[in-house]
């Protein structure tokens, strides 16, 4: 894992990818403790990987498929409960353009 | 609207569901003091200035805080289910990654989250587990598995492995208590050591929970999931909003740094690295295996921590807490930990692990360490 230098310019480009708008003082509290972590987790970089394959997850699962037929679902009305941005039987989202 | 597999599968065999108890929000903490806006910290039942543990730290404190008969449901991704059993002084198992099925479960990280049982005795917890145990097709990620009747094993001598380097890092006294059980079995012991996993078990973790965190919380964006507020702006600006009010400190924090891992340019020198370096720790539990049939050790470097001292740990030092936790979770091993003794009047708890699919072995040793008593 290369030295990768967390600056302030950084945090905000990984911020803006998740979607979150940092005040200067979440700045001030996160950028230390990320730099904090990514030069303790650089420690990774001494194992020798190369040969190994990516362990997805723990145990080697095989796809699981279903027979292609419908079953019992929520209904509309039970999909939409929970939300409080709904039109005529549809999510409503923000605009988009 | 439905129940998670695992409440239908308790309900069926008669348990009656009393309620639900506070957490980390999204099962992000050590300690139980993430518990979001509205919650309340949940207090050690053993000593009220003392945090729970967590992520399930609620779960764990009831159990050892209330007089009636009762076992309870908690989540572990990295160590969650058994590091409140320790510190609050009850039985918690965590089984093999995919038997129990996760329907219903608010995923933190896909691959890591097990669905486990806590009682105030080994046998309510294996009897819960037996329980909820089972393949399901709501669950892709569920196993074909036999049914096994964990609440029926007897205490068995079986060889037990003690893992060096975890023994290594903790507490005087924690350790004292864990090895003299683990003595007083009498069963066959072997020194087993385990360089890679106590040395990259934090950082391997760390990267892959939280980059799975990051995808799995951004369906909280104030649409069908999480906070809701009045539709104005542009996609970007309102979901930046909502996620920005709706989530925690520590949630941030993770959505921050599993964002970076698997951000192009970075994500195959920390996300796909942290991947492959987990093969080769699982490659490390496999070979243990070979030779004992369950691995010892303390379950958390330390009795259950006072809230004033928590608070004074850095994030990274928070995450270092889960040093003895972290590897069984990140291989999916079936592992429980087991109240052995006592420091500064704080339950210590044994951790025993298992090869995958183990856990009647992890049960049977558990039981004798529990008549140790």
């Amino acid at each position: 894992m290369p030295k990768q230098k967390v600056d302030k310019a950084l945090l905000l480009r990984v911020a803006a990818n998740a979607r979150l708008n940092l005040t200067e003082q979440e700045i001030e509290e996160f950028l230390p403790q990320l730099q904090e972590m990514l030069e303790a987790f650089s420690k990774l970089d001494k194992l020798d990987v190369e040969k190994e394959q990516p362990s997805f997850q723990p145990i080697k699962l095989v796809n699981v498929m279903r027979e292609d037929k419908v079953e019992k679902c929520l209904s509309q009305d039970q999909s939409l409960k929970n939300t409080k941005n709904k039109k005529q039987g549809y999510f409503m989202g923000p605009r988009v353009m | 609207m439905f129940d998670a597999t695992v409440i239908e599968k308790a309900r069926a065999e008669g348990a009656i569901i009393i309620g639900k108890t506070s957490q980390d929000a999204f099962g992000f903490g050590t300690f139980s003091t993430n518990v979001g806006l509205g919650f309340e910290i949940p207090k050690n039942p053993h000593d009220i200035k003392r945090a729970c543990g967590g992520s399930s730290g609620g779960s764990a404190g009831f159990a050892a805080l209330t007089k009636q008969t009762h076992a309870s449901i908690g989540q572990s991704t990295g160590g969650s289910i058994a590091c409140p059993a320790s510190f609050c002084g009850v039985a918690g198992i965590t089984p093999t990654y995919g038997r129990v099925s996760r329907f219903g479960l608010i995923d933190y990280a896909n691959s890591l989250d097990k669905i486990g049982s806590i009682g105030k005795t080994v046998g309510d917890a294996a009897l819960l587990l037996e329980v909820i145990s089972g393949h399901d097709a709501n669950d892709s990620t569920s196993l074909k598995q036999e049914k096994e009747e964990f609440s029926k094993l007897v205490p068995e001598k079986l060889k037990i492995g003690i893992v060096k380097e975890l023994f290594e890092n903790c507490d005087a006294h924690v350790k004292k208590e864990c090895l003299k059980a683990v003595d007083s079995l009498g069963m066959k012991t072997e020194e087993i050591s385990l360089p890679l996993n106590s040395k990259y078990g934090i950082s391997a973790y760390y990267l892959i929970s939280t980059a799975e965190a990051s995808t799995n919380l951004a369906r909280y964006c104030g649409m069908r999931y999480g906070l809701h507020e009045k539709l104005e702006g542009s996609f970007d600006e309102y979901f930046s909003k909502v996620r920005s009010n709706g989530f925690g400190e520590e949630a941030k924090r993770r959505i921050l740094l599993g964002t970076f891992a698997r951000m192009a340019g970075f994500r195959d020198a920390y996300y796909l690295r942290a991947m492959k370096a987990r093969t080769a720790l699982i490659k490390e539990f496999k070979k243990a295996f070979s030779r004992v049939d369950v691995l010892a050790n303390p379950t958390m470097p330390l009795v259950a921590p006072t809230f004033e001292a928590i608070f004074k740990l850095s994030p990274l030092q928070q995450y270092a807490m889960d040093l003895c936790t972290v590897p069984a979770n990140l291989a999916g091993m079936p592992h429980a930990s087991i109240p052995v003794g006592k420091h500064e009047n704080m339950p210590v708890g044994l951790m025993l692990t298992a090869d995958h699919m183990g856990e009647g072995k992890m049960v049977q040793a558990s039981l004798a360490v529990e008549a140790l008593k």
